[in-house]
């Protein structure tokens, strides 16, 4: 077995044995890494993969956690039927936001900021939307904690641990077999210089639209364990630019267009940040916006000395090769 | 004159006024973006200290906001230096993604070290003639808007001048068109990088120090009025001096008639609406060239 496949035998068993060794607390932190690591993922594929840069992924966050609570809430119908159609719904309006600006010739910055004129028109859209209950927000029922229902995603957080943890690491073998495929190789060269994959006979436009197909497609899910998870959801919290300014923050920490780079990112910002709030309540500091000015210069430091991302460097160092290629800075 | 169509006047004429300073806060925007090619994505929480550093003026040494507008201004021309020279000069030819990353950073540190000095509440300056209207037959002035409205168009008018006639800021306009041929005449680009931040943040101050007279200052301003500025700079055209005036005046009247016929929290559904439409069929914007 090379080093690296033991590496992750390792990881997956700690993984797998966690709730077992931790009290709530920790699991609760667990379970906000794996859902950071698959967002990441998620958006890994636009950007990381095919060099596509959004700025609004909580408008699928927001979209899917909104559909599939909608269904449940109104149709009593459950979060596995509500999955598709939270899927259905944000892969559609993926495909819309992509076809208006690959057939309009938008990329780059104008592309990010289409994606955010997207994210808080919908945002904005939401909170006067009364029958989603508005800026009010829209709260689904919670019975007994104590009672693990899983076809209706009611539970323990250790169910939910699971639940994430399965998602988490379906979306790995999944990105994986993205970037072996056919596909995966297109965007990769679509990344590095659109006009020389265009040359050689890729369709750009239909493979960009696959990839914000796909990873809109992927973030949808995370939005409808949100909603199943915290059980309420406010327009002007889940659709916030924040949001989706948490959820591209770990791949680009951890190493952009890496399998591993994401979960690197999602663990290491979220113990950070955790860490930071236990540092500032020990050192008797907890006026508000102490912990984001120590997380900024964090960020601040890291976009700084490791533009690269921390994966790739602590790759070469165990010796193993970098899963995908990083992008390369040209 | 019905009541009702007066009052569609006085809103626009309220929006107009209003346009004019977001035009002047969007032009930094533009100009730096014109010249240096990065998006400042800490463009409102920069805003809101310039904000802040008016009402502090006001309240600790009865500074009027009109006064505050040159130490202000000439304390972020030197803020933007520094920033460009020390932090943001090494990434200009990074990826859009680390530029963005960087900034955002920086906008995260700057709203929160605000809210960790002056709390989360709401400051204003108190000052009588900001009560006081003109009337103009039917319609209804407010002076405090007028005044800042006036230091907008003044603002923006030296700003085209100097960037139209002066040698040094012909200079700049030639590192903006061909960042190679100005190395290769001899121009020190990075120098000039960061006197146009120097510049645009001294744009941004003005707009700031006249802001202060339209809304109360929170430091979670910030985050929203960065996003405004990019919708202004977008639908006049990223780069046009003009355009950024034109869009704030566009996204004034469109958010105070939003007010009137909807309701005022959805206002800014509307310039978001405006900057998709824009972006499809007229990416260059209203007033840009085509790239």
């Amino acid at each position: 077995m090379s080093r690296g496949a033991v590496l992750l035998a390792v990881f997956v068993l700690v993984l797998l044995a966690l709730p077992a060794m931790v009290n709530n607390y920790v699991l609760s932190v667990a379970v906000l890494i794996l859902y950071f690591a698959y967002t990441g993922q998620a958006w890994n594929v636009m950007m990381g993969f095919a060099g596509q840069l959004s700025l609004g992924h909580s408008l699928y966050v927001g979209v899917g956690a909104y559909t599939a609570a909608a269904l449940f809430t109104h149709y009593q119908v459950g979060p596995w039927a509500g999955i598709w159609a939270a899927m259905l719904a944000c892969m559609l309006l993926g495909a819309v936001m992509g076809f208006l600006a690959f057939r309009f010739g938008i990329s780059g910055v104008y592309f990010a900021l289409l994606t955010i004129a997207f994210a808080e028109f919908t945002r904005i859209g939401f909170d006067h939307l009364d029958w989603l209950g508005g800026s009010g927000g829209l709260f689904l029922r919670v019975e007994r904690r104590d009672m693990n229902d899983l076809a209706n995603l009611r539970g323990s957080p250790v169910m939910f641990y699971y639940v994430m943890l399965a998602l988490a690491a379906a979306a790995f073998a999944f990105c994986a077999w993205l970037l072996r495929s056919r596909a995966g190789y297109y965007w990769q060269a679509i990344r590095e210089n659109e006009e020389a994959a265009q040359a050689l006979g890729i369709n750009t436009f239909r493979y960009k639209m696959l990839a914000v197909v796909i990873s809109s497609g992927m973030t949808a899910l995370a939005g409808v364990f949100f909603a199943f998870y915290y059980n309420n959801l406010f327009p002007e919290q889940i659709f916030h630019i924040s949001r989706s300014i948490e959820i591209i923050l770990g791949p680009i920490i951890g190493g952009l267009g890496t399998l591993f780079g994401p979960v690197l990112g999602a663990v290491l910002l979220t113990v950070l940040a955790d860490g930071i709030t236990e540092l500032v309540a020990a050192l008797g500091l907890d006026i508000p916006g102490v912990k984001q000015v120590f997380y900024g210069v964090t960020l601040l430091l890291v976009v700084m000395f490791l533009p690269n991302g921390i994966w790739p460097a602590i790759a070469s160092r165990l010796g193993i090769r970098p899963q995908g290629s990083g992008r390369s800075d040209d | 004159m019905s009541v009702d169509v007066a009052n569609v006047l006085n809103l626009v004429l309220a929006g107009v006024l209003t346009g004019l300073v977001y035009g002047l806060m969007a032009l930094g925007l533009s100009v730096i973006f014109g010249v240096v090619r990065v998006v400042n994505f800490a463009h409102g929480e920069m805003m809101t200290i310039a904000m802040y550093a008016t009402v502090m003026l006001f309240t600790a040494l009865n500074l009027d906001p009109f006064l505050a507008v040159f130490p202000v201004a000439a304390g972020f021309f030197v803020f933007g230096y520094l920033l460009q020279a020390g932090l943001i000069n090494p990434f200009v030819t990074r990826p859009e993604h680390t530029q963005f990353m960087l900034l955002v950073a920086l906008a995260m540190i700057l709203v929160n070290l605000l809210l960790m000095i002056f709390g989360p509440d709401a400051r204003n300056v108190q000052l009588d003639y900001l009560l006081e209207s003109i009337e103009l037959g039917p319609l209804l002035i407010d002076r405090g808007k007028l005044y800042a409205a006036l230091v907008a168009c003044a603002t923006a008018a030296a700003f085209f001048l100097f960037f139209k006639y002066a040698l040094l800021g012909k200079a700049i306009r030639a590192c903006a068109d061909n960042y190679l041929g100005g190395k290769v005449v001899g121009l020190n680009v990075k120098r000039l990088y960061a006197l146009t931040f120097g510049l645009g943040s001294a744009c941004l101050a003005v707009a700031g120090c006249m802001m202060v007279l339209l809304v109360d200052v929170t430091p979670v301003l910030g985050p929203s009025y960065t996003l405004l500025a990019f919708v202004i700079v977008i639908v006049g055209g990223l780069g046009s001096m003009a355009g950024a005036l034109l869009g704030g005046v566009l996204i004034g009247v469109s958010e105070a008639l939003a007010g009137l016929y909807f309701t005022p929290s959805a206002k800014s559904m509307f310039s978001f609406a405006l900057l998709i439409l824009v972006l499809l069929f007229r990416p260059q914007g209203l007033l840009g060239k085509r790239p």
